[in-house]
């Protein structure tokens, strides 16, 4: 057992990181093939005519590995892992808003009523 | 080491068939996949239930396993019985499944013991030779800041467990600390990413793998009034009856300090201000956004209840339930 300390700054993964598709093979560990399947398939939306010019954000990369993982894990095939990366964002989406109504109802306290 | 109960922890008897097994390993790794799941710390389950499928499915290892005997408990201290480990095959394990397993697996089954390789998505396998063979694993952690440390940015120092081969060429954890610099207007929910600070890569020499990455997952601590959403913050502010109707300038929290605010003559309860660029700072920042609250001061004495006396008779007309119809 060692201790090694240091001091990291990281990239933030989020819209305004901007990866190349070799970027997004080698961090994502998967082939260009791959990512052509998984952009075919509509999971993912990258600016740029051909995959060489291809740019995908921070958001995109943690998709692709989440996509990745569904798939490995779960043993979904593309469409299915597509299906589910949706869903989910919806189920997010759904939470938010529900958090959001939730505060602004407040507290109910209970009431008498006579009609 | 702690004997573990992977009949347990499937939720199926010791006479279940393959069928059983795998309908009930299917059913959990949805509940429990970390992607999915908000069952709480579904990581540790996740891989729990990974590893009595990786025993279960397979009769050899299965077999294994039975004749461990049935008279265990899960939890009990396990020695594993001599000779155990070295039977696992030594080639063409993952080093990213290996790190998944428990020392009470690999006493058993050796570190050959994991699927030879997972077929890692699209297409399926043998569509691309691995080129990452020898790279670490990649690791994820939370971690989880205020949002003042979200606002002005944050170094947090984090131990992590990472696998590592020892001297021997055995399976290790040691752990690592690290100082991560979390940069100011980070969101609730985003991921940092730190390259080369998961699990080391393998392989001597020059030949050694990359190690993997590390990704961050931030997570916001409650806060007693503010509330993120995204970059915006939202706040609600209580005024008095006297405020609201007349306006005034009322002081009000923000994540960079107190802002004198505006009311406007005649605001109402539940309506919303918004304080540009005062929320998580960023390009753009986030907005800070007030709801207000009217607040009746508390009508406790006889100056007091003639106070509200006085306006219930000045506004004999006014109707607060005017839109309810009655």
């Amino acid at each position: 057992m060692s201790t090694h300390i240091s001091a990291l700054e990281g990239v933030i993964l989020d819209e305004r990181t901007v990866v190349t598709v070799t970027e997004l093979t080698q961090v994502c560990g998967l082939s260009l093939e791959q990512v052509r399947s998984m952009v075919s398939e509509g999971m993912l939306h990258p600016r740029g005519g051909a995959p060489e010019q291809w740019r995908f954000t921070g958001i995109e990369v943690r998709r692709t590995r989440r996509a990745l993982r569904l798939q490995r894990d779960l043993e979904l095939n593309l469409a299915g892992a597509a299906l589910a990366l949706e869903l989910l964002d919806e189920v997010e989406r759904l939470r938010r808003r529900v958090r959001c109504l939730e505060h602004r109802l407040g507290d109910f306290a209970d009431a008498d009523g006579a009609s | 080491m702690e004997y573990k109960d992977y009949y347990k922890i499937l939720g199926v008897s010791r006479e279940a068939n393959a069928d059983e097994i795998k309908a009930a390993y299917r059913k959990l790794a949805r509940k429990y996949h970390p992607d999915v799941s908000k069952e709480p710390d579904p990581e540790t389950r996740f891989k729990e239930v990974n590893e009595a499928h990786e025993v279960l499915k397979d009769p050899e290892k299965r077999a294994q396993y039975d004749a461990l005997g049935s008279g265990w408990q899960a939890g009990d201290h396990f020695r594993p019985p001599p000779g155990g480990g070295a039977r696992g095959r030594a080639e063409g394990f993952s080093r990213e499944e290996a790190d998944q397993f428990s020392d009470f697996f690999s006493s058993i089954f050796g570190m050959g013991g994991g699927r030879a390789s997972r077929s890692s998505g699209v297409g399926g396998a043998g569509m691309h030779a691995d080129p990452f063979a020898g790279r670490g694993s990649d690791q994820s952690a939370r971690i989880r800041i205020s949002l003042e440390e979200a606002y002005k940015g944050a170094t947090r120092q984090l131990r992590l467990a990472v696998p590592d081969l020892d001297a021997q060429g055995q399976m290790t954890t040691r752990t690592k600390t690290l100082n991560v610099r979390i940069p100011a207007g980070i969101g609730e929910g985003q991921q940092i990413r730190l390259a080369g600070q998961g699990g080391a890569g393998f392989g001597g020499g020059a030949q050694a793998g990359k190690a993997g990455d590390l990704f961050l997952e931030v997570e916001f601590e409650p806060h007693p009034f503010f509330r993120a959403e995204g970059k915006d913050i939202h706040l609600t502010v209580p005024i008095a009856p006297w405020e609201a109707a007349r306006g005034a300038s009322v002081p009000v929290p923000t994540l960079g300090g107190t802002l004198s605010l505006k009311i406007p003559a005649g605001s109402q309860s539940g309506q919303r201000l918004r304080l540009k660029g005062r929320g998580l700072p960023g390009k753009p920042a986030g907005d800070a956004f007030v709801q207000l609250e009217i607040r009746n001061p508390p009508a406790d004495s006889a100056e007091a209840q003639a106070a509200f006396e006085a306006m219930a008779e000045h506004f004999t007309s006014f109707n607060p339930r005017a839109t309810l119809g009655v």
